[in-house]
C-alpha cells in the first residue's frame, strides 16, 4: 500500500502546479500521470497565456471584464477576479524559474494580441508557450525531488464515510495494481477532447478525471460548454494557433472577402472576436455555400516569412505536414474544430469540490472562470493560479487530517477481479474500443458542434446510452499485463462514454443559445431564465440528477455581447 | 495506397519467440503519416500492437522508433516518403540504445537519469524582484528557444553511435539540455556545470559521427550544441581534461605544420608519463600495424602550410570582431 499527503492525479501544467506549491508547504507530495509528465497535454498550448500587468498601464479588472464578456456571462465573477488579480505574479513566477518568454526591446517580457481582448496581454514563447512551460515545470518537480509515478494509470477514487481518501491505481509497466491513501487527492487530468471525433487534442484527453468525479458522486458542471476552435486543419484537427489572427492572419471566404466584418458577425473585433463568435461565422459561410471544400481560408500570406519563421514556426511545420501549405506563400484551408471543455468538475476558488479532501484543477475543472467560452490563453494562466491554490490549499488541509484508515485488501481485490473479469471476457460477440470510440465520436461531433438543436442532441443522449450498452460486453484482445494499452484504451473509453452522456445531458437541459451552445431552435439567450449553471449528478448505475446554481456576480452586470 | 507495415515484436509475458516480426498491409490516403497507419493497425487489425503515442503534431515527444532503420517520429513522416517504384513498404522498429519493454515501447529511465545528472533548472542566485522579471535581450532567447524546442523523444539517443558502446555516455539529449543552461544569461553556475560536464562520459566523449543532428525532429543540433559547450570551457579556463587538450594539441599541430601529427597526438594529449593510458592504445597501434596504417613518425611540414596559416589568422580576426 502506498501513502501520501497530497495525491495529484494528472501531471500536465495543473498537476505540477500543484505539486510545487504543496511542496513548498512541506508536505509530503506525489504525482501519478498515465504519461511521462512532458509528454501531457499542455505541451500543445501554442499561442500564450494572459496576464494584466498594473505596472505596465494594463488592468486586472479589464482582463477580467473581457473573460467575463467572452465567457457570455455564465462565469463566476468572484473566481475571474481572482485569476485575473493573481495571473501577474504567476507568469512573473514562471519566468524566474527559467521559461524563455520572448521579450521586447527593453528586454523585458514581451506581449501579443489575442482573440476577445481589447489589450495585448498574451505572453508567450514562440507559437510553443504549453511545451515551454511544461518542462519547466518539470525542472521545478525534478529540483524538488517530488516523487512521480510514471505511466501509472487512475481506475478509481477511494471514498469511505463521505470523504475521498485516496486512489487506486495500476502500474502500466507491471500491470500491477495499487491502493494509494492520501489525505487529500487533487484531479488535474485535463480535457476530454477523444469524446469527439476529430479534435485538437492528444489522444490521452479521455476526459478521466471527469468520470473518476462523478463516479464518486461530485457534479460535473456546465459540461454543455464545448469550444470549437475557428482554425483547424480538415485532415487530423491539429490546430492552427490563435496566435496566427494574433499576429494579423485573415479569414476569407472563397470570394476572397473577409467575413468577419458582415454585420452579426464581428465588424469591429474581426478575426479577433471570441471563439465561439469566429466558429459560428465561419460554419454559417461553409454552410451557406461560400467556403472551400468544407473550410474558410487562414490568410497569412502578407505576415511576411522573417514574422511567420520568428513568431510562428511550429504551425508553418504544420501546415506542411498536415495540410500540404506553407503559410507564407498560400493561405491555409481551416475549419472549426473540437477544442477545449468549458465545463468539468464543480470547484471553488480553492479547487475544492464537493466532496471533502477531494480537489480539482485545470481543464478537468470547473471554477467556473470560462463560462459559456474560453478566452484563448486563459486556459494556461487557469492550470497556474488554481493548481497553486488546490496544491496550497490541500497541503494545509493535510496537515490536520491523520491518515485515513481503508481496508486496502478488500479495494484491491475488486479492483483486481474486475480486472480480472474485463481481460476473461471471450464473447464473440463483444465490442473492441475501437468502433465504440469512433461511433461515439462522430455522433458527439455530428449533434453536439457548433450548432445544436433538440431532435439532434436527443439522438445523441439515446445514441450514447446504446453505445454504453455494448459497452458492458467489452472484450480486450490483449490478455497480457505488461503495457497492456488496449486495457487502459478500454478503461478510456468507460470514462469518455460517461462525459459523453453529462455533455449531451446539460445540452439538452440548456433551452437556450449562450456562448458554445448555439441553439438553431433557441438563437436568443435568456439571462431571466438562464443565467445559470448546470450541474448533473450520478446516481446510481444509469440515474442522474440535474440541479442548477446561481453565477455569482460581482461588479459586471450581464449586457448584450457584441465584437 | 497499400502501405505494407513490417513491424518488430517483442512480448516479454509471452515464452515463445521472444522477439519476432509481424506484417500488416493497411490502406491509407496520400497525406498519412506513418503514426496514421500504425493507428489504424492497433484499431482494426491488432489490439495487441503496443506503442506510445499521444499528440499526433511532433510535440509530446511519445513516438520516435526507427522507420526503415532510422529513428524519427511516427506522426511527423508521412508514408509516401517512402514511395518506391509505388510501393511503400516501412520497417517500424522500436528505438535503439534503451532497453525494450513490449513492442515497440522503450524504457526511458536511464534517459531521464542522465537529464537528471544534468541539474536540469535555472540556478539564479540573484533573481529579481517580486513582479520584475529578468531583463534579457530577445535575441537570447530566441537563441535558447532552438534548444528548448527538444521535446525529448529520444530519437537522437536512440541512433547515437557512441552510446551504442558506451552506456555511460550522458548523451545528445542530456548534454543539449545542459547546454541550454550554459547559454542562458539569466543562469550563474556556468563553472560548476562546464566543470560537471567535463568529466568521463561527459561532453568530450561525442565522436562527432553527426547522427543525432541528422535524426533530430526539431532542429535542436545536439551535436553543436556538445562543441559549443566544448568551446565554452576552454575559454572558461578548462584546458587541464584530455578532450581540452587533445583539441589544442590537434590545432597546434595543424597550425604549425598544415596537417595532423597523429603519432603525437594521444602523446601530447595523455602526456608521455601517462604510461596507463598510453599502454591503453597499444591494441589501436597493434591493429594499425597489421593493417599497415601507422602514421609516420617523423612529421614534416607541408609546404603549403603558410596558406593554412592564413586561414587560422581570418578565423582569429573573426573571433576577435565578434567578441
Ligand atoms: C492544440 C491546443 C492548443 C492550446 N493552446 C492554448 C493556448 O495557447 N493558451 C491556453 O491558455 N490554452 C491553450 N490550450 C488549452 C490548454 O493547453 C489546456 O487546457 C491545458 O494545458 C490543460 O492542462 P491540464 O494541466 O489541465 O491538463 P493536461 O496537461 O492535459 O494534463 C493532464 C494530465 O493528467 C494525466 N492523466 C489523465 N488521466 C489520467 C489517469 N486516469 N491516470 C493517471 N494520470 C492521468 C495525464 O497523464 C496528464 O499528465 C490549448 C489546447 C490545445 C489542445
Ligand atoms: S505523437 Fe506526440 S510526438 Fe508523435
Amino acid at each position: 500500500m502506498l501513502k501520501h499527503d497530497v495525491l495529484i492525479i494528472g501531471a500536465g501544467l495543473a498537476g505540477m502546479r500543484a505539486a510545487v506549491a504543496a511542496k513548498d508547504l512541506g508536505a509530503d507530495v506525489a504525482l501519478v500521470s498515465k504519461v511521462h509528465p512532458v509528454r501531457s497535454h499542455s505541451n500543445a498550448a501554442q499561442g500564450g497565456i494572459n496576464a494584466a500587468l498594473g505596472h505596465r498601464g494594463d488592468k486586472w479588472e479589464d482582463h477580467a471584464y473581457d473573460t467575463i464578456k467572452g465567457s457570455d456571462y455564465i462565469a463566476d465573477q468572484d473566481a475571474v477576479e481572482i485569476m485575473a488579480k493573481e495571473a501577474g505574479s504567476e507568469v512573473i513566477s514562471m519566468e524566474h524559474m527559467g521559461v524563455i518568454f520572448n521579450r521586447d526591446d527593453q528586454g523585458k517580457l514581451g506581449t501579443r494580441a489575442f482573440g476577445g481582448q481589447r489589450k495585448a496581454r498574451t505572453f508567450f514563447v514562440a507559437d510553443f508557450t504549453g511545451q515551454a512551460l511544461l518542462h519547466v515545470l518539470y525542472e521545478q518537480i525534478v529540483k524538488s525531488d517530488v516523487l512521480v509515478y510514471e505511466e501509472w494509470f487512475v481506475l478509481s477514487l477511494i471514498v469511505q464515510d463521505g470523504e475521498c481518501s485516496g486512489a487506486v491505481m495500476i502500474d502500466m509497466k507491471s500491470g500491477k495494481i495499487e491502493v494509494c491513501i492520501a489525505k487529500t487527492v487533487i484531479l488535474a487530468t485535463g480535457g476530454l477532447g477523444r469524446v469527439f471525433e476529430p479534435s485538437t487534442n492528444a489522444l490521452i484527453c479521455t476526459g478521466d478525471g471527469m468520470a473518476l468525479a462523478y463516479r464518486a458522486g461530485v457534479p460535473m458542471m456546465d459540461m454543455e460548454m464545448v469550444q470549437y476552435h475557428p482554425t483547424t486543419l480538415k485532415n487530423n484537427g491539429a490546430l492552427m494557433s490563435e496566435s496566427a489572427r494574433g499576429e494579423g492572419a485573415y479569414l476569407r471566404n472563397i470570394d476572397g472577402e473577409r467575413f468577419m466584418a458582415k454585420e452579426g458577425n464581428a465588424p469591429k473585433m474581426m478575426e479577433l472576436a471570441s471563439r465561439d463568435v469566429v466558429s459560428r461565422s465561419e460554419q454559417k459561410e461553409i454552410n451557406e455555400g461560400r467556403g472551400v471544400d468544407g473550410c474558410v481560408l487562414l490568410d497569412c500570406t502578407h505576415l511576411g516569412e522573417k514574422l511567420i519563421n520568428e513568431k510562428l514556426p511550429q504551425i508553418r511545420d504544420l501546415a506542411k505536414d498536415f495540410a500540404n501549405v506553407d503559410m507564407a506563400k498560400e493561405p491555409v484551408p481551416v475549419r472549426p474544430g473540437m477544442h477545449y471543455q468549458m465545463g468539468g468538475i464543480k470547484t471553488d476558488v480553492n479547487g475544492l469540490t464537493t466532496l471533502p479532501n477531494l480537489y480539482a484543477a485545470g481543464e478537468c475543472a470547473c471554477v467556473s472562470v470560462h463560462g459559456g467560452n474560453r478566452l484563448g490563453a486563459n486556459s494556461l494562466l487557469d492550470t497556474l493560479v488554481f493548481g497553486r491554490r488546490a496544491g496550497e490549499h490541500a497541503a494545509e488541509v493535510s496537515k490536520n487530517r491523520s491518515n485515513p484508515k481503508i481496508s486496502s485488501t478488500d479495494v484491491l481485490k475488486k479492483h483486481e477481479e474486475d480486472i480480472e473479469k474485463l481481460l476473461s471476457n471471450n464473447d464473440k460477440n463483444g465490442f473492441v474500443f475501437g468502433s465504440i470510440r469512433k461511433e461515439m465520436g462522430t455522433l458527439m461531433n455530428q449533434y453536439l458542434a457548433v450548432f445544436r438543436d433538440e431532435t439532434g442532441m436527443q439522438t445523441a443522449l439515446e445514441k450514447l446510452s446504446e453505445l454504453k450498452l455494448k459497452y458492458k460486453n467489452i472484450i480486450v484482445p490483449d490478455k497480457g499485463r505488461v503495457f497492456n494499452t488496449a486495457l487502459i484504451f478500454t478503461l478510456e473509453l468507460g470514462f469518455m462514454l460517461d462525459c459523453a452522456e453529462t455533455i449531451a445531458i446539460s445540452a439538452l437541459e440548456r433551452k437556450e443559445s449562450r456562448g458554445a451552445h448555439a441553439r438553431t431552435d433557441m438563437p436568443d439567450r435568456d439571462d431571466k431564465n438562464w443565467l445559470k449553471h448546470v450541474l448533473v449528478y450520478k446516481e446510481n448505475d444509469d440515474a442522474y440528477r440535474v440541479d442548477y446554481l446561481p453565477v455569482v456576480i460581482t461588479q459586471w452586470k450581464p449586457e448584450e455581447r457584441k465584437y | 495506397m497499400k502501405v505494407e507495415y513490417k513491424v518488430k515484436r517483442y512480448n516479454p509475458e509471452s515464452d515463445v519467440a521472444l522477439e519476432s516480426f509481424d506484417t500488416y498491409v493497411v490502406e491509407l490516403d496520400q497525406a498519412a503519416t506513418v503514426l496514421d497507419g500504425l493507428i489504424k493497425i492497433r484499431e482494426e487489425v491488432d489490439n495487441t500492437l503496443t506503442l506510445r503515442c499521444s499528440c499526433r503534431s511532433a510535440i509530446c515527444g511519445s513516438c520516435a522508433m526507427r522507420i526503415n532503420g532510422q529513428a524519427m517520429l511516427a506522426c511527423n513522416t508521412k508514408v509516401s516518403d517512402f514511395e518506391e517504384n509505388g510501393n511503400i513498404k516501412l520497417l517500424v522498429e522500436p528505438p535503439g540504445n534503451m532497453p525494450v519493454i513490449k513492442d515497440l515501447v522503450v524504457d526511458f529511465v536511464p534517459f531521464w537519469s542522465k537529464v537528471k545528472s544534468v541539474d536540469p533548472w535555472l540556478k539564479s542566485s540573484h533573481p529579481p524582484k517580486y513582479m520584475e522579471e529578468h531583463i534579457a535581450s530577445n535575441e537570447s532567447m530566441l537563441h535558447l528557444s532552438g534548444v528548448m524546442g527538444c521535446i525529448m523523444c529520444g530519437a537522437c539517443v536512440s541512433d547515437c553511435t557512441v552510446l551504442e558502446v558506451d552506456k555511460s555516455f550522458l548523451g545528445p539529449a542530456a548534454l543539449a539540455k545542459a547546454y541550454r543552461f550554459v547559454s542562458d544569461p539569466r543562469d550563474d553556475s556556468t563553472k560548476f556545470r562546464l566543470k560537471a560536464l567535463e568529466k568521463p562520459s561527459g561532453m568530450w566523449d561525442c565522436t562527432r559521427c553527426m547522427q543525432c543532428v541528422e535524426v533530430c525532429p526539431k532542429g535542436v543540433d545536439p551535436m553543436g550544441r556538445i562543441m559549443k559547450l566544448r568551446d565554452f570551457a576552454i575559454q572558461d579556463g578548462y584546458k587541464n581534461t584530455y578532450g581540452a587538450k587533445h583539441t589544442a594539441v590537434f590545432t597546434d599541430s595543424v597550425k604549425n605544420t598544415g596537417w595532423l601529427n597523429e603519432f603525437q597526438l594521444p602523446l601530447r594529449t595523455f602526456g608521455i608519463f601517462n604510461v596507463f593510458k598510453l599502454l591503453g592504445l597499444l591494441p589501436i597501434l597493434l591493429d594499425a600495424l597489421v593493417s599497415r596504417k601507422v602514421p609516420p613518425v617523423f612529421h614534416h611540414k607541408l609546404p603549403s602550410v603558410s596558406s593554412i596559416q592564413r586561414i587560422f589568422k581570418k578565423v582569429d580576426l573573426q573571433i576577435t570582431k565578434r567578441e
